[in-house]
């Protein structure tokens, strides 16, 4: 069944499609928001205008960004999704030669009203596209070797721009984003063996190249996954981002300090405390319950996600709204695991709580399409 | 393309039993993450917690307030003021370059103070305070109070400082504090963690230095809370410090400002000594300085003249300052001729004006001769030729037990800087020290205070206290210590015949008391307080036979730095002595005609308390007297002197 065949009696039209969105999926991100404003207000030492507020408007402006998507058929999205990778792509090529350099890292385009990072954008747009190629492919041919080369290539090429930055944080998450959606297309799972294999064998590369001539990756990023292995060794210097969040965890207890009383975070100790490193002022406030509740928030937002995926009829909406609730989940997954102390120090935000206007807007853009394809999903006439 | 039924129920299969596959394993990770979390955030929590407290929390010290010192009548000499210092937080100024050239049209500050304050402020972290000036006046300070509101940033402090309120007088005994240096902290094992204050101030010289960790007090603590650039987000709490002890000295102020104004910029020194508990009552070391240019470190031009001056105001030469005691040592070889019975009171020797001993000549200071001549008449015309003799048969090793057992070659333990130990010479050290047999030629120079012999004038002091005294007296500088009253170092009587120390006394009340006595112009007129006394003139050159030949041995006709050093000792009352007095001037020629005054004026100051009453003083010397007192500089000239070329 394709979307030509749809009877538009059994889609939901104008105003009525408000009735049809999936109210779970704009709850649960405000909640989860709403906590992101709380934590922002606190890290800025008790000042709405620094932080919380800017993120405030951004989440407003985000939420009725998501309306709109929600309200276009999806099946407009899908003959989007090519053009919208290939923007994508160019921004990140124009990222390359004009953009602003940041912490060492060019990712960023200056709008002037807010700085873009088309990497952010990618995330989705890669997840659009192979959605769309899996629709259009036929089913019989999507494990043959050519036609695995094929979204192979259209998830290098953004990886590979990425990589150029240096941004190994969205790469990882742009590759497991583009690899699950070949996952649940129903790419055989021996490539995925393969791809593992090879995946290792590439890790032992990596650290086999420091100190030679051709060092694949940046002496920063090498002394990242250092003292992500021993982070004791250098608490402070390499180390210290992980040691002092690690402390920062654990001095929060069970129930925390309590809100505005953390001092790791608020006392200026971690860095980046209102970006990337938010969820330790969240664990240090409000404790190992406070941190807990957002997991389950960010839990439910995906099996929301994921039901109503499964619920889809058409594959590009069910491959599309699984990639982005597999997005969303590598985003508080790195995160988190970074942030204790699992993982090497990446930059990968919270979602839908750190400071940043690009991640977010991506974020809800991103659940627009999912309310789209919710909303425009066809129904038994009732 | 189209699609059969069958392939898409098959895809949509594929996908949901994938997708279900996905989601188990997110739910899976995310129990994982959620473990993590429990088992840092519960299980953990303890360790984390003490980590974060350490993270926060910061010490700081909060230094004591330096202990102060007094004369032994409370007169402040060393005490703490007030400093107000203007401090600027650049963060909390705005426009800083701005806010400071306001501020320097309310204080004085030079064109460099304003551009190393705006550097300064420039250079440090925003919230860091800078000091912008520092020791102003009160009205300064009020005058930028009372402006704040046109000088954001801007706060008057006050902290304390050291000031020497008698200034160069006591720049000797108490010495000075400066800021610590790398040097001092070579030198301290261990340091108390207030010396690493940057610029923390600790004594240099003098009872500053030696009592220092007395003086310096306990550090008390601040608690504060600081972030992880070190600013200061609030205090915790503070526990207040212990101030340094306070020290009371055994001088009296006034006394030691005149003896100081007395030395009259010679190079010279005086000390005053209680001949009963030996308290130092005066210790005088001319040219002075003045100590408080020291505090904050003192300008190399002012170090330089102090350096470059020939008199060497630097130096305690009261305690430091050695020289050979020459005839004021005469005392040391009757007494242990006596004691020994070599020689009888009054047994005569002949002087005629020289001895030959061994193929050489010694010379007695009278070319003439004085004939045949006793201990009494010894002493009072101080005769060498008579010395020469006793000194022959007592021999060497008897002269040096009799000079140690009169403190000479001992090092006093008085809390002063290079306490000198000066030297008594016998068989033993000439072997050791100059790869040499003593000859009887050593024992003659020796036995006339030449030579190998060299004592400091607080030994000298020392040694005619227990002349005085018969007993072993003791220099004590300390007299109280918060209060609490330091021991005497003095002992009871030394193991000398009381007989021969009556003796010896009586040689010296002659000096200044008979018409012949070499110090009978110094004599003090008031029956009760009548002074005894020794002169003393030391070469420091051998003056060749063509020089005797020609007669130019005449002092006066000699460069400075080659006359003669003028020594004086003396006790008085003779009959119930009270003090000790000894006095070196350097190169200034001889003991009768130049120290001998001075220490009698030093000795009637301090009998009578205060400017003796004219009755005191030799009829015939009144007029000059009188002159003197009118004129005498209230206070010493610091550093005064011929500068080295």
């Amino acid at each position: 069944m394709s979307y030509l065949e749809y009877s538009v009696q059994r889609v939901p039209t104008g105003l009525r499609k408000l009735l049809y969105l999936n109210w779970p999926l704009i709850l649960l991100p405000a909640c989860v928001a709403a906590i992101g404003f709380m934590m922002l207000y606190s890290v800025a030492g008790g000042n709405l205008g620094r932080w919380a507020e800017p993120q405030m408007i951004r989440f407003g402006m985000g939420l009725g960004l998501m309306l709109v998507v929600a309200m276009v058929p999806i099946w407009f999205w899908r003959n989007l999704s090519g053009v919208a990778f290939g923007v994508s792509l160019l921004l990140l090529l124009i990222v390359e030669f004009f953009g602003a350099t940041g912490m060492g890292a060019q990712r960023w385009i200056n709008l002037g009203f807010m700085r873009l990072q088309p990497s952010e954008l990618t995330k989705i747009t890669l997840i659009m596209v192979l959605a769309s190629y899996y629709d259009w492919l036929d089913v019989k041919k999507v494990s043959r070797p050519l036609w695995v080369l094929v979204p192979v290539l259209i998830i290098l090429m953004p990886v590979a721009l990425v990589l150029r930055q240096p941004d190994l944080g969205t790469a990882i998450l742009l590759l497991s984003g583009g690899g699950i959606v070949m996952f649940i297309a129903g790419v055989h799972w021996l490539y995925f063996a393969v791809v593992s294999g090879a995946g290792a064998g590439l890790v032992t590369a990596v650290l086999s190249s420091r100190g030679t001539p051709w060092q694949l990756l940046k002496d920063y990023q090498y002394r990242r996954i250092d003292t992500f292995l021993d982070p004791a060794s250098d608490p402070l210097g390499a180390g210290y981002h992980i040691t002092q969040s690690k402390i920062a965890l654990g001095s929060g207890g069970w129930a925390g300090r309590g809100f505005m009383e953390g001092t790791q975070s608020r006392l200026n100790f971690l860095p980046e405390k209102h970006t990337d490193f938010i969820f330790t002022t969240l664990a240090e406030e409000f404790g190992f319950v406070g941190g807990a509740s957002l997991l389950i928030l960010y839990a439910l937002i995906v099996v929301f996600c994921i039901a109503a995926a499964l619920s889809m009829k058409d594959r590009y909406s069910a491959l599309l709204s699984l990639g982005i609730a597999a997005t969303f989940f590598l985003f508080f997954a790195v995160n988190m695991s970074m942030v204790m102390g699992m993982a090497p120090v990446v930059g990968v935000p919270l979602p839908l709580v750190s400071y940043g206007g690009s991640a977010m807007m991506v974020l809800l853009l991103a659940f627009g399409l999912v309310q789209s394809a919710h909303v425009h999903k066809p129904r038994n006439k009732t | 393309m189209r699609r059969t039924p069958k392939d898409l129920e098959a895809s949509s299969r594929m996908i949901t039993r994938r997708g279900l596959v996905l989601g188990g394993a997110m739910v899976g990770f995310m129990g994982l993450l959620a473990a993590r979390m429990r088992f840092l955030q519960v299980d953990q929590a303890d360790q984390f917690r003490l980590l974060a407290e350490e993270n926060r929390v910061n010490i700081r010290l909060l230094p004591p307030a330096r202990g102060l010192i007094f004369d032994r009548n409370g007169v402040p000499l060393a005490e703490n003021e007030s400093n107000y210092r203007i401090v600027l937080v650049p963060e909390d100024a705005g426009d800083v370059d701005e806010v400071i050239e306001r501020l320097a049209r309310l204080i004085p500050m030079t064109p460099e103070d304003i551009e190393r304050a705006k550097a300064e402020a420039r250079r440090r972290s925003p919230f860091v305070p800078v000091t912008i000036a520092d020791r102003l006046s009160w009205e300064d300070t009020a005058e930028v109070a009372v402006n704040a509101p046109a000088l954001p940033g801007v706060n008057p402090e006050v902290g304390l400082s050291r000031h020497y309120p008698r200034g160069a007088d006591f720049a000797h005994i108490v010495g000075y504090v400066g800021p610590v240096s790398d040097y001092d902290l070579g030198r301290i094992q261990d340091p108390d963690p207030l010396l690493l204050i940057p610029k923390y101030q600790i004594g240099k010289t003098g009872v500053e230095a030696r009592q220092e960790d007395d003086l310096r007090g306990k550090a008390g603590t601040r608690r504060i809370e600081v972030n992880a650039v070190g600013r200061i987000m609030r205090e915790l709490d503070r526990q207040e410090g212990t101030p340094g002890d306070n020290f009371q000295l055994t001088v009296d102020a006034e006394l030691q400002n005149y003896a100081l104004a007395r030395l009259g910029g010679e190079s010279a020194s005086a000390v005053v000594l209680d001949t009963e508990t030996g308290d130092i009552v005066a210790l005088a070391s001319s040219p002075s300085y003045d100590p408080n240019k020291f505090i904050r470190g003192i300008s190399s031009a002012d170090y330089s003249l102090l350096t470059d001056n020939l008199y060497r105001p630097l130096a305690n030469k009261a305690v430091q300052g050695i020289y050979p005691p020459g005839s004021t040592f005469k005392m040391v070889t009757a007494l242990a001729a006596l004691e020994d019975g070599v020689i009888q009171p009054e047994e005569t020797v002949y002087c005629p004006g020289h001895a030959e001993v061994g193929g050489r000549r010694f010379h007695c200071w009278k070319g003439g001769g004085h004939g045949a001549i006793d201990l009494m008449n010894s002493l009072s015309q101080s005769c060498d030729v008579y010395y020469y003799d006793i000194a022959q048969r007592v021999g060497i090793e008897k002269i040096a037990a009799m000079a140690r057992k009169l403190g000479i070659g001992e090092r006093h333990d008085v809390p002063l800087s290079a306490v000198a130990a000066g030297l008594t010479p016998d068989k033993q050290w000439k072997r050791e020290n100059r790869g040499a047999e003593w000859v009887i030629g050593d024992s003659l120079n020796a036995g006339i205070g030449q030579g190998y012999v060299l004592a400091s004038p607080l030994q000298l002091a020392v040694m005619t206290a227990r002349l005085a005294s018969g007993n072993g007296i003791s220099p004590r500088l300390i007299k109280t210590v918060d209060g609490v009253e330091q021991p005497l170092r003095s002992t009871g009587p030394l193991d000398i015949d009381e007989g021969f120390l009556r003796l010896i006394r009586r040689g010296m009340y002659s000096v200044s008391n008979n018409r012949t006595g070499t110090a009978f112009g110094s004599r003090i007129e008031a029956a009760e307080l009548r002074m005894a006394g020794k002169t003393g003139t030391s070469q420091v050159r051998n003056i060749s036979a063509a020089e005797r030949a020609r007669g130019v041995f005449r002092n006066e006709d000699l460069p400075w730095e080659r006359r003669d050093h003028a020594l004086f000792v003396s006790f008085a009352p003779y009959e119930q002595p009270k003090y000790a007095v000894s006095v070196v001037v350097e190169h200034g020629g001889g003991g009768s005609a130049t120290a001998a005054p001075i220490a009698r004026d030093i000795m009637l100051q301090a009998l009578y308390g205060g400017t003796p009453p004219l009755e005191a003083y030799p009829s015939t010397q009144r007029r000059e007297i009188e002159e003197r007192q009118r004129t005498l500089p209230q206070h010493a000239r610091p550093g005064e002197g011929p500068t080295r070329a």
